[in-house]
């Protein structure tokens, strides 16, 4: 265990603050302080997300920022998981799912048939929920995304850099050849975050991605997300309302809620905010119930 | 009624932990199962057992003993001996069932012969299964090179492909039934497709259209396995693949298909071991029945007459006389199952050498 890990049940106060690019502004109000600044990555404008004739999502007003991490949070079932893969239309690959609304990335309407969703998911990288390396050797793991994309430089250097960047190098440098599949869940799950970093992505999605790793592990992984800031754009999407908290200069708060008129549950977005004012000051109610715990 | 009501002294919850009761029924259905293995195990042990015990007089190159008539033996001579074209030859005397002399003319047999001679009714020592291995080795040849790609290229379409709509479902049921169709089927759609409305490009009753038949056959096998065993590929995998921007030719190719790659080919290897069984089909397309003078040239030899090993089988067992109808015939069952056992090892190899790169 090094000593950067973080507990999964330190107290997240401490690590609020630690963002540097995300100091809130005088005035809190969302979108208008001097971090306008930042370009904007994400734009999603009315994002209503359908599953054949089920509406899951509806009317999601989202922005989000360059070398920012981004939570989404909310109960099962809310829709968080779903936005998030419209940001890299992974969605695409379900075949009864389509969307209503806008989604820009750079300015680009993703979702513009002349844009191509493979080149999407290059520049828009994702973690899942489940680790999940290829049945390959770490090597061939981390290769296979630059390889596709037609990378020319050097992929031994390729793979040391992404390891590295993945706080993984240290540990299977010596066993590159390996299957990617005999290391622990932790490690899995950094692997496939090197893997992400190897196609020299602008944005990563994470999806839980520590969902299914003990608190040591966590704490690695929310020390690596704090890391890749730097270089880029992160969007978690998170069980953990302590692990948002801890990690994330914005959060936004999902919640599902049964529509009048077919008796379906469709996911909303609540409130998105800087991550202190929704976990301190959250202004709107259902938000408050949730991060204090008293629903969901 | 709660736990701690009762006694809970050492003595107590030791004898009330200590099992009493007789499991009958799962004894009983335990014995059933071992019944069942046990039966199955001692029918296919008697059945190689005695086609073994046929076919050990050609394997160890007995001679074979054709009885001669007796008033053609001069049995003045020691040996006695029976002149044939101008040839004075020796017979040995026996006994039949009655007690009467009977006279045996011995002619020479070897296992080489049995396996590189020509099938020959006249003179059984003579006969052999060249002609049956070469047309099986053909018929394995042209199921891989028709049913593999056609069928794993349909299967990949089917599951990687297709939208999930009703067209697709139809194919898939239609798939289904076409594997449990009667082979004797095939062998008329091969005998009025292959054999009568392309004479020209097979060549009638040729070995290619005894190959296609048997790959048409074994088509929606391979299908159904193939598809099974892609569909039985984690999604995660696919996830993984799409979300580092593979196109769906790269997840299918680099990830799925080497994964679903020994499920692939144990279903390929079991469809082969099929066609090389297969006669019914072979009938109706036209393989020999009896003696042929093999076509020369490799293309002569594709188009031309041909034979299998398992039709071999079917035409020994309606000769007169053991040497055919008991001998060659196990013979020829015991080559057919040496065959099907290499082409099984060689797809255990690859699938083994397959399963060891996903890990």
């Amino acid at each position: 265990m090094t000593e950067t890990t973080t507990d999964a049940t330190t107290d997240r106060d401490a690590s609020v603050d630690a963002p540097v690019i995300a100091e809130p502004t005088a005035d809190g109000s969302p979108g208008r302080d001097p971090r306008d600044a930042n370009r904007l990555v994400f734009d999603i404008d009315d994002l209503d997300v359908y599953y054949g004739d089920f509406r899951a999502v509806r009317g999601v007003n989202l922005d989000i920022r360059e070398h920012e991490i981004t939570a989404f949070i909310g109960p099962s079932g809310c829709g968080k998981s779903t936005v998030l893969r419209c940001l890299n239309r992974m969605n695409d690959l379900i075949e009864s799912a389509r969307i209503d609304g806008t989604i820009r990335y750079h300015g680009v309407d993703l979702y513009d048939p002349k844009v191509d969703p493979v080149e999407v998911r290059r520049r828009v990288g994702m973690v899942f929920q489940k680790a999940n390396p290829f049945p390959k050797s770490i090597y061939e793991n981390i290769a296979f995304g630059p390889r596709i994309s037609g990378y020319k430089g050097d992929m031994d250097e390729l793979v040391e850099r992404s390891l590295t960047q993945a706080a993984l190098w240290d540990e299977v440098k010596d066993r590159l050849k390996e299957s990617g599949l005999g290391m622990s869940g932790g490690q899995q799950q950094r692997l496939c975050i090197a893997r992400a970093l190897a196609t020299n992505p602008d944005v990563i999605l994470m999806d839980e991605p520590c969902s299914a790793l003990d608190p040591i592990a966590t704490g690695r992984i929310e020390d690596l997300i704090q890391e890749l800031k730097q270089d880029y754009t992160v969007v978690i999407v998170t069980h953990n309302m302590q692990q948002a908290a801890r990690v994330s200069d914005r959060t936004a708060f999902f919640t599902a809620q049964v529509d009048a008129e077919n008796d379906r549950r469709t996911g909303l977005l609540v409130e998105y905010d800087d991550t202190e004012k929704i976990f301190s000051n959250p202004s709107d109610e259902r938000t408050e119930n949730y991060v204090t715990g008293r629903f969901g | 009624m709660s736990v701690a009501s009762t006694d809970l002294t050492t003595s107590a919850v030791a004898s009330a932990l200590r099992g009493r009761r007789v499991d009958l029924s799962g004894t009983v259905f335990r014995g059933a199962l071992f019944a069942t293995l046990a039966f199955t195990v001692v029918v296919l042990l008697t059945l190689l057992v005695s086609v073994v015990q046929d076919a050990t007089p050609i394997f160890s190159g007995d001679p074979v003993l054709t009885e001669v008539r007796s008033d053609l033996v001069d049995t003045s001579t020691d040996p006695p001996t029976i002149t044939q074209f101008g040839e004075t030859l020796p017979v040995q005397v026996g006994t039949d069932a009655r007690g009467r002399e009977i006279f045996f003319q011995e002619s020479e047999r070897s296992f080489g012969d049995f396996l590189t001679g020509n099938v020959n009714f006249t003179d059984p020592a003579k006969n052999g299964i060249k002609q049956g291995i070469f047309g099986s080795i053909g018929i394995a040849v042209m199921v891989l090179l028709f049913s593999i790609p056609i069928g794993v290229g349909a299967a990949v379409y089917l599951e990687e492909y297709a939208t999930a709509n009703r067209f697709t479902r139809l194919v898939d049921v239609n798939i289904r039934n076409l594997a449990g169709v009667p082979s004797i089927v095939y062998g008329i759609l091969g005998f009025t497709v292959l054999v009568t409305a392309l004479d020209g490009i097979t060549g009638g009753r040729s070995l290619i259209s005894g190959g296609i038949t048997l790959a048409i056959l074994v088509l929606p096998v391979v299908i159904i396995t193939a598809a099974e065993a892609i569909r039985a590929v984690p999604q995660e995998i696919r996830m993984a693949g799409y979300g580092v921007g593979a196109t769906r030719w790269e997840v299918t190719r680099y990830h799925v298909l080497p994964y679903a790659m020994p499920g692939i080919l144990t279903g390929t290897m079991l469809s082969l071991a099929r066609a090389l069984g297969e006669a019914a089909p072979l009938i109706l397309v036209g393989a020999q029945t009896g003696f042929f003078t093999d076509p020369s040239g490799v293309m002569e030899r594709l188009t031309g007459n041909f034979t299998a090993l398992p039709m071999l089988v079917f035409n020994f067992t309606r000769q007169p006389g053991d040497v055919l109808r008991i001998q060659g015939a196990a013979a020829t069952i015991v080559i057919l199952l040496l065959v099907v056992l290499v082409v099984n090892a060689t797809g255990i190899i690859l699938r083994n050498s397959f399963e060891k790169k996903r890990s």
